[in-house]
């Protein structure tokens, strides 16, 4: 079982990347991407479909890195990996929910190696980081040849593994809005605690009305809330229906029995080899349950 | 094929190579270094740890394009070498830990087992043993149940087992 070693090139600039990847489809089909490699090295040994024809390494774009604030949005560089923002101290105090999903992904060599930007381009439902980013309102920044644009997290998983890339477009950078007053949780459910592909993932988002100085009302009624989930549908997913039941509700006990049945109602998760279909749809059920009665203090 | 340049264990090395090639085969196939061992070949198992710019990563998610430059230490990096021809090497603390506290069986776990502790004393890591546990996550060791392992990686980090 040796795997293949396709032709790469290792491009040091954004236009010499994005011209490697534009090269018209050869008889051998178009070239792939590779930044840390934890998903595409493993498509090498072609026990999963086809592996890639021609390969452009992205790692010496060094552009593609860092975490800065640009005013009061959060800017990650698509290259960052887990271990950049498991110590970024910049990310520990504006989205300690991103901290915390990077500290559940794979162990300490995935981490070392694997990045945001490929978490989100290789579009599994069980990506960890992307109930995070959907419930965070991130947007992506999308650059090729044509030059570039910006698609919202919640337009850019089209389908199954698909995405709203061009074959030639690259992820260069993930805009988080900072938002006053935004609390937000991330729990995942797996096997064990390292290096276990998710049963269920979620990032649950809300705002406390007390805290929104552009809004006046009761402090502790629930507004602008999120709820996205991983691993109960072919893409990551915000569950509306329950989302709705939350917004401008108070976190009390009716509130968490309301959204947990909503959500069990909502979902329509399948049965796999890790999980079934029934136990995906009564944990999200009860983790939602219990982050309600957590936020409320009862 | 391309060279690459690294440096394997402190001393310079160059391999033309193409660059797709996982690091994991050009350190074993290229660079006769076997002691990194290939469990899985998918990052699930660690036992082809190597240190790359001193940090733990699965050679075999790694293609030596990306290692280019790189300053990469292998099992066969820990031990010095001996002092004079038929002596025997000395071992690295963490080494003769695994001895002491009985933490390699079948061994093939192992070269990863050491460069993961290595690199967790490296950034200075102390005897807790949950944070040991957690830098060891990604290594399966089927035999030794890993607490001497973990034993061993504390032992050195300053307490007692
Ligand atoms: C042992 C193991 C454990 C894992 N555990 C987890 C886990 O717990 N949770 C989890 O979510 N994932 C996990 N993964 C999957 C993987 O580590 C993540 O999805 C990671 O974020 C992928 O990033 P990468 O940089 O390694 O991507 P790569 O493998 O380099 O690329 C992945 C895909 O994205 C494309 N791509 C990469 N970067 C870009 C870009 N900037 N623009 C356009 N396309 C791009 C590539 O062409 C490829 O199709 C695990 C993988 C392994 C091997
Ligand atoms: S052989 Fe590399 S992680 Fe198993
Ligand atoms: S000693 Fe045999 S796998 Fe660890």
């Amino acid at each position: 079982m040796s795997p293949v070693e396709p032709p790469v090139t290792s491009p040091t600039d954004l236009a010499a990347a994005y011209a490697a990847l534009a090269d018209p489809v050869s008889a051998a089909g178009r070239a792939r991407p590779i930044a840390g490699g934890t998903d595409l090295m493993v498509a090498l040994t072609g026990e999963l479909g086809a592996p890639p024809a021609t390969v452009v390494d992205l790692w010496r774009l060094d552009s593609l890195r860092g975490i800065t604030l640009d005013g009061d949005v959060l800017v990650l560089g698509a290259l960052t990996t887990y271990t950049d923002i498991r110590r970024s101290t910049t990310c520990g105090e504006h989205l300690p929910a991103l901290v915390q999903a990077a500290m559940t992904i794979g162990a300490a060599q995935i981490q070392n190696r694997g990045t945001l930007g490929g978490n989100i381009a290789n579009a599994s439902p069980a990506g960890d980081t992307l109930p995070v980013l959907l419930a965070a309102d991130a947007s992506f920044i999308l650059g090729s040849v044509r030059g570039e644009r910006e698609v919202p997290a919640e337009a850019f998983w089209t389908g199954y593994r698909q995405t709203a890339l061009a074959p030639d477009e690259l992820v260069l950078r993930i805009r988080i809005p900072l938002r006053s007053g935004r609390e937000m949780r991330f729990r995942k459910v797996g096997t064990r605690r390292a290096q276990s592909i998710s049963k269920v993932v979620l990032g649950l988002a809300w705002r406390d009305h007390g805290e929104m100085p552009d809004t006046t009302g009761p402090p502790g009624a629930w507004r602008d809330v999120r709820l996205a989930l991983g691993s109960v549908a072919a893409t990551p997913i915000r569950a509306r229906a329950t989302e709705a039941v939350l917004e401008g509700r108070f976190p009390t006990p009716e509130t968490a029995d309301l959204a947990a049945t909503t959500l069990a109602d909502e979902l329509h998760p399948i049965d796999d080899v890790r999980s079934t279909a029934e136990y995906r749809r009564l944990v999200a059920a009860r983790i939602v349950h219990r982050l309600i009665r957590e936020a409320g203090g009862w | 094929m391309t060279t690459y340049h690294l440096t394997v264990n402190g001393a310079p090395a160059e391999v033309d190579v193409p660059g797709m090639r996982r690091l994991l085969d050009v350190l074993r196939e290229d660079l006769a270094l076997t002691g990194t061992k290939e469990g899985c070949g998918e990052g699930e198992c660690g036992a082809c740890t190597v240190l790359l710019d001193g940090a733990p990563v699965d050679a075999c998610l790694v293609p030596v394009c990306q290692a280019d430059r790189g300053d990469i230490r292998t099992v066969e990096g820990l031990a010095a070498p001996a002092s004079s021809p038929g002596a025997p090497a000395a071992l690295d603390p963490l080494q003769a830990a695994f001895l002491v506290t009985g933490g390699a069986q079948c061994g093939i776990c192992t070269p990863g087992m050491l460069m993961a502790g290595r690199a967790y004393l490296d950034a200075g890591g102390g005897p807790d043993h949950d944070a040991i546990r957690e830098a060891i996550a990604g290594n399966l060791c089927r035999c030794t149940g890993y607490t001497k392992i973990v034993e061993a990686i504390a032992l050195v980090a300053g307490a007692h087992p």
